[in-house]
């Protein structure tokens, strides 16, 4: 197998609600920028993330529209579709298409266009990323799923409201410097304790938005890399992906992911590397618990220690753990298929010292963790300086 | 002959007061409670329907009869609001108990006595050797129309009683059904709410046919008031099953176990069934109990049993009635009830 | 057309149908074809309908069936031996819902395909 580099990243200039792009436009933009960024015009092969177009656009076979768009008719390419967690796993499937010599220069993009469809659908579609007959069919939502993850934290390890909203606080503080950012501006603890309730213990603030958005990275063999881009050529050094359960009742432990645990396993492994070699972490906030028991998961904190951790600034930039210095889903926003490619762009521009304002200090190796539904799938990436 | 051998009650726990839906409408609620002698009526909450009532008074009679289900070869909902226009109720309730699928079923519909007629039907399908256990339910979530005066009682609850040969726990010594055309309340289709005759329900309608059967069931048996412990009638409002009784001859102890409707309001189809349950929760060994549903149209069923020994193993297997009329209830406002009972126009869905 | 999928859950919504496993002895709710353990040979067996609350929320803003029944609590049941399922809270003032709290599976129209179409039943939790 060949070892693999990623040569350029590009999102579409601003995350929001698009009311004038759609689901092909901002792919579009996404891809040709990673495509500048990466300073190639032909591409072998391409994988999209995506959770849901078909209940958010009314459309499938985004493959085919997609790569005839962005003016690769006739490529091959596939949509990839591990709910939340389908861009990470796009990036994932173009490395190994990359690694196993199938193709020299691919594509990974992840998109989702959410806003043609009011709330209790985008409710609704979101949800079917849980069991439909056993948890959608009750009720269920994902802000309810991670909310009773929530309780079950709060109950076992007696985790705060004022932790959580530490997490968003956190996030919006490092989002405020991201320009591609949904909501960049900062917001207090006191602000997320008071907005609305959707799933108690979780306020809205608490939540990652509805977003339109679009990522894209384009893969090669890292011998290549160089002749290729002047850039600094960003290594894929590891890479995991597990499920668990797709019922929250039927986990051996809601307040763990060991969807997330075995997938950091095994990237790690790959990778040679422990979680304390790691300068930065881009981990799947779609709630502001989700942060906390992902970094439990991925071994950054002890079980049930993730809120102290968070209170006591360790993950904020200048922590000793920084997670999610690009303001996470929650200040960026959370276009679900894209979210996992994103995480990798910001990574990339990280390593590369492209992260302006929000750049950490000295970063040479960051992980990317991706998740779908709430845990049922899990993608983790490492990206390291080569 | 046939007879019970399981009953089951089971009503919402969401009430509305007389109060408060006077308040609305600028009624005297006073005059509505001293005139109706109702207090308070159940309310089921949108998750409720005549099924799902029918369904766990079904199970209680099923866990008091301690059969098993698969024996329960019929299974008849009377209501006047079966959720389904076409679609009958009794066979999600007969799925739920495990009864199908040989098992024998129809919904029926008679106003207030489609479920004393479900009863009956049940009863005799046993006696004919047709079926070994047979369910009859009454069941409703009656609807007046707002501001109506049946607003102040129209409410929800079922009764369900598994009839069998053996092992009974109260025997059906008489049936009698005394029926006639009579046009005092009635629903069109596609009507939401049903209209009434206003007086012309009272004697022309409720009494004549009330008190009809009740003469009609003593005097094909034989029997007179005292030879009774408890007897329950039709409860449109407090005041007519006591009236009834006062006429026929019943004393204030035999009637008033059975009579739930100022805490209750009137159940329609469930309203007597449930009364049954209420006197078959207390009764002892050897009791008799009289039983006179009536429906608009207009009919009434009467019903003789005889209460066995095995009654008192069995009453405390299963919720009773009094425990969940007097329980914990919740009280809700005029706005939440009717939004409870659809009652606030909303968009449609798509639209 | 929900009426086939609807109709071939009815053992599992209706009379809390489990799959036990005849070689080790999990059960599954629902019901499944293999085992962690590798068995693929299945006794159904009903479940309790008594257990206690594990975890729960209370949904403020729901998904489009369910935009009406809004705030409802929803919990994870465990029922007496052992096995979780997602279910309803009510019959319960909100604030009351708590963790370990003693509840009962009913049986309750859980949401309709709209006006005109099937009504969708199943159990809810309300307090034992
Ligand atoms: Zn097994």
């Amino acid at each position: 197998m060949r070892d693999v580099a990623i040569i350029g990243v590009g999102a579409n200039p601003k995350w929001g609600e698009l009311w004038g792009r759609s689901l092909r436009d901002i792919f579009v933009e996404a891809a040709l920028a990673a495509m500048d960024d990466a300073g190639v015009d032909r591409i072998d092969s391409m994988y999209v993330g995506c959770m849901s177009s078909g209940l958010f656009a009314g459309q499938e076979h985004i493959g085919s529209l997609l790569a005839d768009y962005l003016g690769q008719r006739h490529l091959p390419a596939t949509r990839i579709e591990t709910a939340c967690a389908s861009g990470g796993v796009a990036v994932k499937m173009a490395a190994l298409e990359v690694a196993s010599g199938h193709a020299d220069v691919v594509l990974a993009g992840g998109v989702e266009k959410m806003t043609d469809v009011g709330g209790a659908d985008a409710t609704y579609a979101l949800g079917t990323a849980a069991d439909a007959e056993y948890e959608c069919y009750h009720g269920a939502t994902f802000p309810g799923l991670y909310a009773m993850i929530a309780r079950a934290h709060m109950d076992r390890y007696g985790t705060t409201a004022e932790m959580l909203a530490q997490v968003a606080v956190k996030n919006h503080d490092n989002g405020a410097l991201n320009p591609m950012a949904q909501y960049p501006f900062k917001i207090t603890a006191e602000r997320v304790l008071n907005s609305i309730m959707i799933a108690d213990p979780l306020h809205i603030l608490d939540c990652s938005p509805i977003t339109d958005g679009a990522a894209a990275a384009v893969l090669c063999p890292l011998e290549t890399a160089k002749k290729l881009t002047k850039k600094q050529p960003v290594k894929v050094a590891g890479f995991g992906q597990a499920t668990d359960a797709i019922q929250l009742a039927q986990r051996e432990d809601m307040t763990w992911l060991e969807s997330t645990a075995q997938a950091a396993a095994r990237a790690y492994e790959m990778a040679g590397v422990e979680a304390k070699d790691i300068d930065l972490f881009e981990v799947h906030d779609c709630f502001t618990i989700a942060e906390l028991v992902v970094m439990e998961s991925l071994g950054l904190v002890g079980k049930g220690e993730g809120g102290k951790a968070t209170l006591e600034g360790r993950t904020a930039r200048d922590g000793d753990i920084p997670v999610n210095a690009s303001g996470g889903l929650k200040s960026k926003g959370h276009p679900v298929g894209a979210t996992g490619v994103a995480q990798v762009m910001e990574v990339v521009k990280q390593l590369r010292g492209e992260a302006g304002d929000r750049q950490i200090k000295d970063a040479k190796r960051g992980l990317t963790q991706n998740m779908g539904g709430s845990g049922g799938s899990s993608v983790v990436h490492i990206l390291e300086v080569a | 002959m046939a007879g019970i051998v399981g009953w089951g009650c089971h009503m919402p726990r969401h009430r509305v007061k007389v109060e408060e839906i006077a308040k609305v409408w600028g009624a005297d609620a006073q005059a509505y409670k001293k005139g109706l002698n109702v207090q308070e009526k159940s309310v089921p909450a949108p998750d409720t329907d005549t099924i799902t009532l029918s369904v766990t008074a079904a199970r209680r009679a099923v866990a008091r009869a301690g059969v098993d289900p698969a024996a329960i070869g019929a299974c008849y909902v009377g209501s006047e609001s079966h959720p389904y226009a076409v679609k009958p109720s009794g066979t999600t309730v007969a799925e739920v108990l495990g009864a199908t699928p040989e098992c024998r079923c129809a919904d029926f519909e008679f106003a207030c006595k489609a479920g004393t007629e479900a009863m009956t039907v049940a009863l005799r399908l046993v006696d004919a050797g047709e079926v070994t256990y047979a369910l009859g339910i009454g069941a409703d979530t009656s609807q007046g129309a707002p501001g109506d005066a049946l607003e102040y009682t129209a409410s929800a609850g079922a009764a369900a009683f598994l009839m069998g040969a053996d092992n009974l726990v109260a025997e059906c010594e008489h049936t009698y059904s005394y029926m006639t055309d009579t046009a005092d309340f009635w629903r069109r289709e596609y009507q939401y709410y049903p209209q009434h005759a206003g007086r012309f329900t009272g004697e022309p309608a409720y009494f004549k046919h009330v008190l009809g059967c009740a003469k009609g069931i003593l005097d094909k048996a034989g029997l007179k008031p005292e030879d009774f412990a408890y007897c329950v009638f039709h409860q449109p409002n407090g005041k007519f099953p006591a009236t009834v009784a006062k006429k026929l001859g019943f004393k204030k102890e035999q009637w008033e176990q059975g009579l739930l409707c100022p805490l209750l309001g009137n159940t329609y189809s469930g309203s007597s069934p449930m009364g049954l349950t209420a006197i078959l929760d207390v009764v002892k060994p050897g009791d008799r109990i009289l039983h006179v549903s009536y429906g608009s149209g207009a009919g009434s069923d009467g019903f003789v049993f005889r209460c066995t020994d095995r009654i008192a193993e069995v009453q405390k297997l299963a919720p009773q009635t009094r425990e969940l009329l007097e329980g914990e209830r919740f009280y809700l406002q005029y706005g939440e009830y009717a939004k409870f009972r659809g009652k606030i126009i909303m968009n449609v869905k798509g639209a | 057309m929900p009426s086939a999928s609807y109709t071939r859950e009815i053992p599992q919504r209706y009379r809390l149908e489990a799959g036990k496993c005849s070689s080790c002895g999990k059960i599954y709710y629902p019901p499944r074809l293999v085992c962690v353990c590798g068995g693929r040979d299945f006794e159904t067996v009903a479940l309790s309908d008594t257990g206690k609350v594990v975890t729960y929320t209370i949904i403020r803003v729901g998904p489009s069936d369910f935009v009406e029944e809004v705030p409802y609590g929803l919990g994870i049941v465990e029922v007496d031996g052992g096995v979780r399922l997602m279910a309803q809270l009510v019959d319960v003032p909100l604030d009351d819902i708590k963790t370990g709290m003693p509840v009962r599976l009913e049986f309750r129209k859980i949401y309709q395909e709209g006006e005109a179409g099937i009504i969708c039943y199943g159990h809810k939790a309300v307090p034992a």
